[in-house]
């Protein structure tokens, strides 16, 4: 096998130049299933039997949730393998993939609260999966501080990868002990989508989004990594010359 | 050449001299003391001095003000000996730095987390905390301070390079807190409700036993980083 060919995608520039020309499709294909999950999803699936029109919102809020979850995963992988193998592009991978997840986490959060008003009649409720949400969300926020605290690029990125892969470590934990804290001292009333007995008519469109919002995310974390790579080699013949071409 | 001390030699000096630093400046050692009474203070004035209200909250509310005691003082754990050189001379002394960071969270416990275990009856008493916490609540804190410490030091190397680390500090460190203060105070609560609280403990113990295992290896790592920048 020609490992040559797999090593040039360690390349900052190598990167910027060969997804260049994916971007369009990426971009267009993933608005283009984002339009069609939420015409299916708000206008086309049946009206929930309990909840009537106000469940449509799970069209954003599960697919938020699951990349919001994965994100903190591609963000904490890319850092180790950053921190192992030295790749330079891993921890710009791992720097571009925070502002994302965390803003995947506030939709999941913001949109949770919305449907959360019509069907448990409150904004908030200390249940296991929103709290073990904030804190997945601070988590997040913790990580882009730590970037913005150091000046200095090379130990930012090293420190945050540690950071990110404490947190891989402990999302599990959190997650568990949350959940546990939960059961036992409230009565688990609050299942969102029942024994996920959730019927086929509903269900399609709700998958069809979740495929959409990862095409999403591919496409904004390609974007954000396309754009810490100029940031980063801005000082590079290759990408002065990229600019004075755009000038 | 110079012979170098051996590990053992190394790591009981170590002790030694941080002890000594934390007794010749007594702030470190009393200021997160007396923080977790003068806070708690505030619980009484600020939602209610009757009895039937406090107990109740009385497990939550220690094992809060333990919490935030420890990361009061958790930001001068390795600051000190990283703005005197020292660290560096220790990262170079070619004994592994895992080791010294050992130390140096269990001199931290010594002088933060065992105090504010040996404090908690006390404060138990003040806050009106049921007969049955006491025990589960003194055995909890014992347990889950140290997994505060350890984890707390990942945090402290992590920002150790920096001139104002202490806020950051404590918003990183806060989401892996999560885990120990939910089963610290589910120990105390269900003891008071009378239930089995063995459970609980038993976590802390893996949650502590998890902790000591890998925060040492993350915080020498972030040190190392911080000492390289």
């Amino acid at each position: 096998m020609n490992w040559q060919w797999f090593h040039r995608w360690s390349s900052p520039r190598w990167f910027y130049e060969k997804t260049g020309p994916w971007l369009p499709w990426l971009a267009s294909a993933a608005v283009l299933m984002l339009v069609i999950g939420s015409a299916w999803g708000l206008c086309f699936a049946p009206i929930h039997s309990q909840q009537g029109n106000s469940y449509r919102i799970i069209y954003i809020h599960v697919p938020a949730s699951f990349l919001a979850l994965a994100g903190y995963y591609v963000m904490a992988i890319s850092g180790a393998i950053g921190l192992i193998w030295r790749i330079k592009l891993s921890f710009m991978v791992m720097k571009a993939a925070a502002p994302v997840g965390a803003v995947l986490t506030f939709i999941s959060l913001v949109t949770g609260a919305i449907w959360g008003k019509p069907t448990w009649g409150a904004w908030w409720v200390w249940d296991a999966r929103i709290t073990s949400m904030l804190v997945l969300f601070f988590l997040y926020l913790g990580m882009i501080a730590l970037q913005e605290a150091y000046e200095n690029q090379e130990s930012a990125d090293k420190t945050s990868a540690i950071l990110a892969l404490v947190g891989m470590i402990n999302v599990p934990i959190i997650y568990k002990s949350v959940d546990w804290w939960f059961t036992l001292h409230q009565p688990a009333t609050l299942k969102l989508t029942g024994n996920s007995s959730i019927h086929p008519s509903m269900a399609y469109p709700l998958i069809w989004m979740i495929v959409s919002f990862y095409l999403t995310y591919a496409w904004l974390l390609l974007e954000r990594v396309r754009l810490e790579i100029l940031q980063r080699e801005k000082r590079t013949r290759w990408v002065q010359e990229l600019v004075n071409l755009a000038t | 050449m110079i012979q170098l001390p051996g590990l053992g030699t190394l790591l009981l000096a170590s002790v030694k001299r941080d002890l000594l630093l934390a007794f010749r400046n007594r702030g470190d050692i009393a200021n997160p003391a007396i923080f977790f009474l003068s806070v708690l203070v505030f619980v009484p004035l600020g939602i209610s001095p009757e009895a039937a209200v406090l107990a109740p909250i009385a497990p939550g509310m220690i094992w809060i003000l333990a919490l935030l005691a420890t990361l009061l003082s958790l930001d001068r754990l390795f600051k000190g000996d990283f703005e005197d050189g020292s660290l560096e001379q220790m990262a170079i002394s070619g004994q592994p730095l895992y080791w010294l960071v050992m130390v140096k969270a269990l001199v931290h416990w010594l002088i933060t987390g065992l105090p504010l275990t040996l404090l908690a009856p006390l404060l138990g008493v003040m806050m009106a905390l049921p007969d049955a916490g006491f025990g589960p609540l003194i055995a909890s804190l014992l347990l889950g301070s140290g997994s505060l410490s350890l984890v707390g030091s990942i945090g402290a190397a992590l920002t150790v390079a920096l001139r104002r680390g202490g806020l950051l500090l404590s918003l990183i460190i806060m989401p892996l807190y999560v885990p120990v203060l939910i089963f610290g105070t589910g120990a105390v609560r269900n003891a008071i409700e009378g239930f089995a609280f063995s459970g609980q403990l038993a976590v802390l113990g893996a949650y502590f036993a998890g902790a000591l295992l890998l925060a040492p290896l993350a915080a020498a790592g972030a040190l190392r980083i911080g000492l390289n920048q």
